[in-house]
């Protein structure tokens, strides 16, 4: 069930988003409450990565509505959405090889009332305290991640918009990462996930959007995404 | 042998300042700006009138001719090329193509195609004794202006905050909005400070090449070579390719003078095929 009762953070309503003709995203809407942790889960080319875009203000043309804490941010370029307090991890995890380990975490300005410090985030993640004056792209893969999560956190970010933060990463640093956002929620921050990970999703979420061919076509909850895993598997084609 | 190498350093040394403001406006906003032998040209023929129309010498044009064509240059970027930006690439490239032939043609129109003598600065008229051989004052000088300016220039993108975000947005546009970085303020600035080392390469230009109208679109088809071979949009590879060019057609120069318009060329293909981002380039990220 949707927690209606938890104020919501972003409420997005009607969003539809094209590529040249093709549509992408047909009246998209969904609402995350403050404190929540939800997925997008659906297969590939469903639209969640376009949707993330949309809410970043990275996508070319799309029409609907993206309230964020009240306002309506639909209109506002990608780096003021950012200064309201979107903290955005791409698919690709966006890690800077120009930029030292360091550098990657500083060059976002601080946007949140409770942004974590530097010492804060290299006491959680020891290795980029290791490598901080690395090149980025001089991390693994798993650390790229962790430095991408953790940039955001350094911004101090009150939604963090992860696309598909476990993709391609071992098990122990799928745990990892679990943990780390279990974390971000205890301290209050929220989280709009991609998971194509079924378990995983059901393990650190409260929700979970299925998206298909561009809609949302379920809004499930925990026990909901346990019970019918199977068939959500089936339908994603893992 | 070694004084045509040194040579080599010095014509490496234009290609260098040049080859510097092309990545950094290219890196910085994708624009392939094709008016910047234009501008080098500029920054020649503007020392000249200096001194032939106000008797204003060498070291004040130094400084003033690259201010006014940063300025204008900011300008430009403000009024049309930010205009462009949203379209095909192709319309930035057209635009700058044009103002190239115009610019040009403005100018022969005025002063014909001959060159326009510009005398040394009378204190760099001499020779540096550089113990193995004696060079003109006036290159040595060229040679340690260049190294000075692409030093402090490589200083603030590494060691400064705005060089950090000039880094990154040089990398990833788009990710660098998307983490609260407000890009576009810092286009202009830098589009106005590409401008103003061709300027300033056209100014140091002037005294030791001729100064016509063509001197520009010249120069500018190898130092496209430079950047490609250096990588396209990187910072360092445009500089370390601009001194390893001088000093390669230099030798050519020297050792196979019948290559010596095409060695550049030669050198670009070969690097291509090798590695086809350029030397310091990075292979294109998705996204």
């Amino acid at each position: 069930m949707p927690r209606t009762d938890l104020a919501p953070l972003l409420e997005v309503g009607g969003l539809s988003a094209w590529y040249g003709e093709a549509q992408v995203l047909r009246e998209v809407s969904l609402r995350v409450g403050e404190g929540e942790i939800v997925t997008l889960v659906g297969r590939n080319g469903a639209g969640k990565t376009t949707l993330l875009r949309c809410l970043m203000g990275l996508q070319g043309r799309y029409s609907g509505s993206i309230r964020f804490r009240g306002t309506d941010i639909a209109r506002l370029p990608a780096h003021r959405r950012a200064r309201q307090g979107l903290g955005y991890v791409p698919d690709d995890r966006g890690v800077y090889s120009t930029l030292t380990v360091e550098e990657n975490l500083t060059l976002p300005p601080r946007v949140g009332p409770d942004p974590w410090t530097l010492p804060q985030v290299y006491q959680t993640f020891p290795r980029l305290a290791e490598r901080r004056a690395f090149p980025g792209t001089k991390l693994s893969g798993g650390e790229q991640q962790m430095l991408a999560l953790a940039r955001v956190l350094r911004m101090g970010a009150r939604l963090l918009l992860c696309d598909e933060p476990t993709e391609g990463l071992s098990p122990l640093i799928v745990r990892q990462i679990g943990e780390i956002l279990r974390e971000v929620k205890r301290q209050g921050t929220t989280v709009l996930l991609i998971e194509q990970n079924v378990h995983f999703a059901a393990t650190v979420a409260d929700r979970h959007y299925l998206l298909a061919e561009g809609r949302v076509v379920e809004s499930l909850d925990n026990d909901q995404m346990r019970t019918r895993e199977h068939e959500l598997l089936d339908h994603l084609g893992i | 042998m070694l004084q045509q190498a040194f040579n080599g350093l010095v014509g490496g040394a234009f290609y260098a300042l040049l080859a510097l403001g092309l990545a950094v406006i290219f890196g910085m906003l994708g624009v392939v700006n094709f008016a910047h032998g234009a501008f080098y040209m500029l920054g020649a023929f503007g020392s000249y009138i200096l001194l032939d129309h106000f008797g204003v010498g060498f070291w004040a044009a130094l400084v003033t001719v690259p201010l006014v064509l940063g300025l204008a240059g900011a300008l430009l970027e403000r009024l049309f090329v930010r205009r462009l930006a949203p379209l095909d690439p192709l319309y930035n490239f057209l635009f700058t193509f044009g103002l190239a032939l115009i610019l040009q043609d403005l100018v022969k129109r005025e002063y014909g195609v001959q060159s326009q003598p510009y005398p040394r600065p009378e204190a760099l008229a001499g020779t540096v004794d550089l113990g193995l051989f004696t060079y003109p004052a006036y290159q040595v000088f060229v040679l340690a202006v260049s190294l000075v300016v692409c030093g402090a220039v490589w200083v603030v993108l590494t060691r400064t905050r705005v060089g950090m975000i000039v880094r990154a947005a040089t990398e990833r546009p788009e990710l660098t909005r998307a983490l609260g970085i407000d890009v576009g303020r810092w286009v202009t600035p830098v589009f106005g400070f590409g401008i103003a080392l061709a300027g300033l390469a056209g100014v140091l230009a002037a005294p030791m090449r001729a100064v016509n109208p063509l001197m520009g679109a010249d120069l500018i088809i190898t130092v496209f070579a430079v950047v490609v071979i250096g990588g396209l949009g990187s910072i360092f590879g445009s500089v370390a390719a601009g001194f390893a060019i001088g000093l390669v057609s230099a030798l050519g120069n020297l050792y196979v003078p019948a290559l010596s318009q095409t060695l550049v060329f030669i050198l670009m293909a070969a690097v291509l095929l090798w590695r086809p981002a350029g030397l310091f380039g990075r292979e294109e990220s998705p996204s």
